[in-house]
């Protein structure tokens, strides 16, 4: 080795991992999370902190389109067709929320399908492109179809027994359910990242051509992460419908998925942890300056600009990015 | 075309490409193109700038398809193929910027590589740790072109020619039949180019080898055959010696460059 032109890294001493590499904060970090997720309800309104969690789930499921560097303006539809199939089952059909869940889930897999095979061929912006057209029509469809109401929406949904036992219309059980769902559904991304199939995005992300010589089908593997994003915002908005007990347009509307992009880059998106921290500080945002008589939009427009200006990474990656080169200088 | 697939199968062509146009918007890469690289050998395909020598490696992996003619890989047929499937089928290339996983591990490069032959590349449920199961051969491989070292690096932390040896790492993973590399020596210094020949000679050893390279001392010292393309066609083929005296050759490409 010693015959090798001068190599930099050679010279740098043994770098400590980032936290953003692990993509999971230290485990410290996630018992106290895990510890404000239980006790969160006892402090503020349950079914607002359960609203908040719909949204997180949705932005961590967003951001699993990031780990094969796709960019989707389309998401609302996912979440939205999910919110008004799984209200209407609830509703109309008089469904349990758990085949509610299961219903809406399915529809927005499936839209997922059909969204990924149109859009997989296409690169970069005019990917986002095709699913910002795509979520246009499912938002044209939602102001047409006579099942979901147009603009009065699919209101008093009832919540019904979670398993057929504990009332949803006790918030707390109400809470504690959409906390399940995010904590599973935040499981399941975090395992899809770090799997066999997640390793295989990851090169795509990084260097497609070299991914395709290897031998990878790569519109396959980016075809597969889409639905599996899709699915789980689904599963966000079907549980969103059951905790506020209607379905809108505004869960299709365009807005909605701009909403997740900036929740996303707000909290960080090459994080996993991230997104739940963009969605909580989006929605916090908006629910206490609602009363303020501030332009509430204006102003997350402006957070939104000061923070892809000033902190690229996102919150939790500035974060993760100052203690990594704090731990860096002590091994230096 | 069964005889020539006929053909390709009994004799020593391994990639045969027949008659091969590529237009870009009214300019014509290649034009009219057929070239044999025969098994076993170290294959050079020299010209300047711009003669089409990338062109013809995207047409060959199907990165590209053709305007019009057709590529044969081991008597099949690859025309109608997407360059995914032609790698399976033991063509692989590597590109003229180089072309590791950044911010994976040196050693995770050379397992996406290997991760191939397993069924578990859509197994989102499967824990990333079955795939220790491959360190012990990718670390073999890293051995090989002298990184094991530098196993647990990001890629990105590599100088250039570590870079290239790396490179060359993940593609051996895959053992292909034929290696198509794309101008292996760019932004090398001397003693990485030194290494790097080798490292090419060593792995030509049991497969066929298809290079784009401007370094021609490089080229005289590994190749078997060359071929010269000059806007997009070929001026001259055949065995380094021949092919450098050859008058045309020597006018339109080796010039003042070759003593």
């Amino acid at each position: 080795m010693s015959t090798t032109s001068a190599d930099p890294a050679h010279a740098q001493p043994a770098s400590t991992k980032s936290l953003a590499s692990f993509g999971l904060p230290p485990i410290v970090l996630y018992a106290v999370g895990l510890a404000l997720l239980v006790a969160g309800p006892f402090f503020v309104y349950p079914l607002f902190l359960a609203k908040i969690l719909c949204f997180c789930l949705f932005a961590c499921a967003f951001n699993l389109l990031g780990s094969v560097g796709l960019l989707s303006f389309g998401h609302a539809a996912f979440f939205g067709a999910s919110a008004y199939v799984a209200g209407h089952a609830l509703k109309v059909w008089g469904l349990p929320f758990e085949l509610g869940a299961v219903i809406g889930t399915a529809a927005a897999t499936f839209l997922g399908v059909v969204f990924g095979y149109v859009a997989i061929r296409r690169q970069g912006l005019y990917f986002a492109m095709i699913t910002l057209a795509l979520a246009q029509m499912i938002y044209f469809l939602a102001l047409q179809l006579p099942f979901t109401h147009a603009e009065d929406g699919l209101t008093g949904v009832p919540r019904g027994r979670i398993l057929g036992l504990f009332d949803l219309n006790n918030l707390y059980v109400l809470y504690y359910t959409a906390a399940v769902i995010f904590v599973a559904g935040y499981l399941l991304i975090y395992r899809i990242t770090h799997s066999t199939f997640g390793q295989i995005l990851k090169a795509i992300r990084e260097k497609e051509p070299r991914a395709i010589s290897l031998g990878y089908r790569v519109n396959d593997y980016k075809l597969l992460v889409f639905v599996l994003s899709a699915a789980l915002a689904g599963l966000a908005g079907a549980t969103k419908t059951m905790v506020v007990q209607l379905a809108s347009l505004t869960d299709v509307h365009w807005s909605t998925s701009g909403d997740v992009i900036l929740m996303t880059l707000l909290g960080g998106s090459g994080t996993m942890f991230g997104p739940v921290v963009g969605a909580v500080v989006v929605e916090m945002l908006e629910f206490y300056l609602a009363d303020s008589g501030l332009p509430i939009q204006a102003v997350i427009g402006a957070i939104f600009v000061v923070c892809i200006l000033l902190f690229r990474r996102g919150i939790v990656g500035e974060l993760s990015h100052l203690l990594d080169s704090k731990s860096r200088g002590k091994a230096g | 075309m069964p005889s020539t697939t006929q053909r390709d199968a009994s004799s020593e062509v391994t990639l045969r490409m027949q008659n091969l146009t590529k237009e870009f918007r009214g300019f014509t890469a290649v034009r009219n193109l057929s070239l044999e690289i025969h098994r076993g050998t170290i294959h050079a395909l020299i010209g300047p700038n711009g003669a089409g020598k990338t062109t013809v490696f995207n047409l060959a992996t199907k990165f590209l398809n053709p305007t019009s003619g057709r590529v044969f890989f081991k008597g099949v047929d690859i025309t109608p193929m997407q360059p995914a499937d032609v790698a399976r089928l033991g063509m692989v290339r590597s590109f003229q910027i180089s072309a590791v996983f950044a911010n994976l591990t040196v050693l995770e490069n050379v397992r996406v590589a290997l991760q191939r032959f397993r069924p578990d590349g859509f197994y989102f449920w499967r824990s990333e740790r079955a795939l220790d199961e491959l360190n012990d051969r990718a670390r073999a491989l890293l051995t090989e072109v002298g990184l094991e070292s530098l196993a647990e690096r990001k890629a990105i932390e590599l100088s250039y020619g570590r870079r290239r040896a790396l490179e060359i790492a993940t593609t051996l993973a895959l053992d292909p039949e034929l290696m198509l590399l794309d101008e292996p020596m760019s932004g090398l210094g001397q003693e990485d180019i030194g290494r790097i020949t080798e490292l090419i000679r060593k792995s030509a050893a049991s497969r066929t080898v298809l290079m784009v390279e401007h370094n021609l001392s490089v080229v005289a010292d590994l190749s078997d055959r060359i071929t010269v393309l000059a806007r997009g066609e070929i001026l001259a083929d055949g065995p380094y010696s021949e092919v450098s005296r050859d008058p045309a050759v020597v006018e339109a490409y080796l010039g003042s460059d070759h003593e």
